[in-house]
């Protein structure tokens, strides 16, 4: 289809526009794995909404199960990117340059991903529409006192700023790739470069713009994980009704993001090669970002637990129970293993600091971050206030089937976007080059 | 308000016999589940029958305590739903629109009482028990959030006769299911805005205390029983 990109020009350039052009063998039985498990949760996804919502394991009373799970799961992924870019690039660390880009698709790809798992939660998704404020015959607005309600605006704010945030910083790149390539791609790049020429006014507002969304979307992030926790905060249930859980939140959702954002480009530099981009030295720095998050998590686990057991109230301390030393307790004491032992003692040693180690590090905490945020919904809805009402959750496979679909999508959107963008930004790095 | 309905059970009386569940799940349309579904704690009871024991073998006594929606006043699954499908009516129900509700399920959560059922599926009734339902309540789709509703079609249809003859509504005309079928006599429905009527005789008396009292959802139902 003449659709390449010429790979003409300096160096850096070639290896970086390199992963635009062909298609190895391991790249697409990656995409073939990725699609096929993506489609079955898809249609695991339709057969839920034809039979009803009863085929996924959730019951009375724990109403909430593995999609709400995947909710705060993902959301919190997309804290990768955006916070953590936007903070190195406020504070001007020159070392984020090649590592902003992968982190800002994360955040786009996560924050899909996760804004359809309330939808794919609700009894009647096809009507998930109620929930946007829109003028209708009947004159029924959504109920803005609802958590939900924040969530819808938050997620909807943060998914808007974020793509501005991924896009700004393209826009130079998208217009030297318009220059380089042909057939479609050459439509694409020069439709989504907008006219730029590098012009010393359009260089000037770019920066200034990305300065401006930088600030904004930290506010934006910190807002949207506090409004998560908010959606278990708000609600009188035991453990749940707690001031922590803003800040638990957002520190658990940078936790988790810069764990996804290892893992991801620990998987980019070996697949695309970019060996010499990504080196052990963004490694290194992610990894004492790891390692603080780490003990920051612990401070506020021990803090959650600790005050529930001291209070020692007999609702609280049913799902305290629950959680360390009844049915849950087996997650409970992997995931301290996964977000605390395992991390800490891998990053905080430098003679085993390494890619590989750190590597290993961001993946431990991704599952246990996963398994906290069930820790944080189940034990709680299955022990409630009056004890004759406590049950209990298993998944069906509907609902793990869809779970597994989404890392699929992660996967997918991740690969596609590889092949259409660079996925380091060729203009911040030559600038990191020049001084 | 004109009215505001509260509900008063007698814990001394109720035999745990449960006629009321039954009575409720005829007058009310409920969904049958089948035993795989009941199993997984789906059925739906929207007023059940909580065991509580006391003492150590064989010196044990059994406390039955009928639960259902305490129509709170200060209702906590009423904020929370996004579409205001659940919400306080005038005379201090707690109301379920099903047509508008999405199915959150944050109401069932939010309620202490766990007194909130979900439609997991659409409903089904082995034939011919579709056959008698009641055409005064609406069946319930898949994908929606129910629960005990005070009878409220009784309620309506009380206030509608009083109306057509011109008299106020009787103390104790109103009778939901459950309490017309006590044979205890262990419940008592009526008017909390008639300080006279027996419902309320029955809240100010010395033996009622309400479920949870300390979460401070203010409900509208009151359990009476000894005093210690």
């Amino acid at each position: 289809m003449g659709t390449t990109v010429e790979m003409r020009g300096d160096g850096l350039r070639s290896a970086l526009w390199r992963p635009l052009n062909g298609f190895s063998r391991a790249y697409l039985l990656a995409l073939a794995v990725a699609f096929l498990v993506g489609a079955w949760g898809l249609s695991c996804w339709g057969y839920q909404i034809v039979r009803g919502i009863g085929v996924a394991g959730i019951r009375r009373p724990t109403m909430w199960g593995f999609y709400l799970v995947n909710f705060v799961f993902w959301i919190g992924i997309s804290h990768a990117g955006t916070l953590i870019s936007a903070i190195l690039r406020l504070t001007d660390a020159g070392w984020r340059k090649p590592v902003t880009r992968a982190a800002e698709a994360i955040t786009v790809f996560a924050l899909i991903i996760g804004a359809a798992f309330p939808i794919i939660h609700l009894g009647r998704p096809l009507l998930f529409f109620w929930l946007l404020p829109y003028p209708n015959s009947r004159l029924l607005w959504p109920n803005f006192r609802s958590p939900l309600m924040w969530d819808v605006t938050a997620i909807s704010t943060y998914l808007t700023g974020s793509v501005i945030y991924l896009y700004l910083p393209m826009i130079p790149d998208l217009a030297e790739l318009a220059q380089h390539a042909t057939g479609w791609r050459l439509r694409l790049y020069r439709l989504l470069s907008l006219g730029w020429t590098g012009s010393d006014r359009q260089w000037h507002s770019l920066e200034r713009a990305m300065k401006m969304m930088a600030g904004t979307i930290l506010a934006v992030a910190v807002s949207v994980h506090t409004v998560v926790a908010w959606d278990f905060a708000m609600a009188v249930a035991p453990m749940w009704h707690s001031t922590i859980y803003g800040p638990y939140f957002v520190a658990g959702a940078i936790f988790s993001g810069i764990a996804a954002l290892v893992v991801a480009m620990s998987v980019i530099r070996k697949v695309l090669h970019l060996e010499n981009y990504l080196q052990p030295v963004h490694f290194e720095n992610l990894g004492k970002l790891l390692l603080l998050m780490s003990l920051l998590w612990v401070y506020f686990t021990v803090n959650e637990h600790l005050t529930a057991w001291y209070g020692n109230s007999p609702a609280e301390m049913g799902v305290f129970g629950e959680r360390v030393r009844g049915r849950f307790a087996p997650y409970f004491w992997f995931m301290v293993f996964c977000n605390f032992v395992l991390p800490f003692v891998l990053l905080s040693i430098r003679r085993l600091r390494s890619v590989a180690t750190i590597t290993i590090a961001g993946f431990a905490v991704l599952i246990g971050m996963w398994i906290e945020r069930f820790l944080i919904i189940l034990p709680t809805l299955s022990r409630p206030h009056l004890p004759a009402a406590a049950g209990f959750y298993t998944p069906t496979w509907v609902e793990i089937s869809i779970t597994a679909s989404t890392f699929a999508a992660m996967v997918m959107f991740y690969l596609i976007f590889c092949k259409l963008f660079p996925i380091i930004a060729v203009w911040e790095y030559k600038h990191v080059s020049h001084g | 308000m004109e009215h505001r309905w509260g509900m008063a059970i007698d814990l001394d009386r109720c035999t745990g016999c449960e006629a009321c569940v039954a009575a409720c799940h005829a007058e009310n349309n409920l969904p049958l589940s089948d035993p795989d579904q009941a199993e997984k704690g789906r059925a739906f009871h929207w007023i059940r029958v909580d065991r509580y024991y006391e003492g150590e073998f064989p010196d044990v006594r059994v406390k039955y305590m009928p639960v259902l929606c305490q129509h709170c006043e200060e209702a906590p699954c009423e904020p929370v739903c996004p579409v205001y499908a659940t919400y306080h009516n005038p005379e201090g129900l707690n109301v379920q629109v099903y047509n508008r509700c999405v199915g959150t399920r944050y109401c069932g959560n939010n309620c202490p009482y766990s007194v909130r059922f979900f439609n997991w599926f659409e409903p089904e009734w082995p034939a011919p028990l579709e056959l008698q339902h009641n055409p005064d309540v609406a069946v319930r789709p898949g994908g929606v959030m129910e629960k005990c509703t005070f009878c409220i079609q009784r309620i309506q249809r009380v206030k509608r006769d009083a109306k057509a003859e011109s008299r106020p509504v009787a103390d104790g005309e109103v009778q939901p299911a459950c309490v017309q079928s006590c044979p205890a006599e262990a419940m008592t429905f009526g008017d909390l805005n008639d300080p006279e009527s027996k419902v309320s005789r029955l809240a100010a008396s010395g033996r009622a205390t309400r479920l949870l009292e300390d979460l401070g959802a203010k409900p509208k139902v009151f359990y009476l029983q000894r005093a210690k």
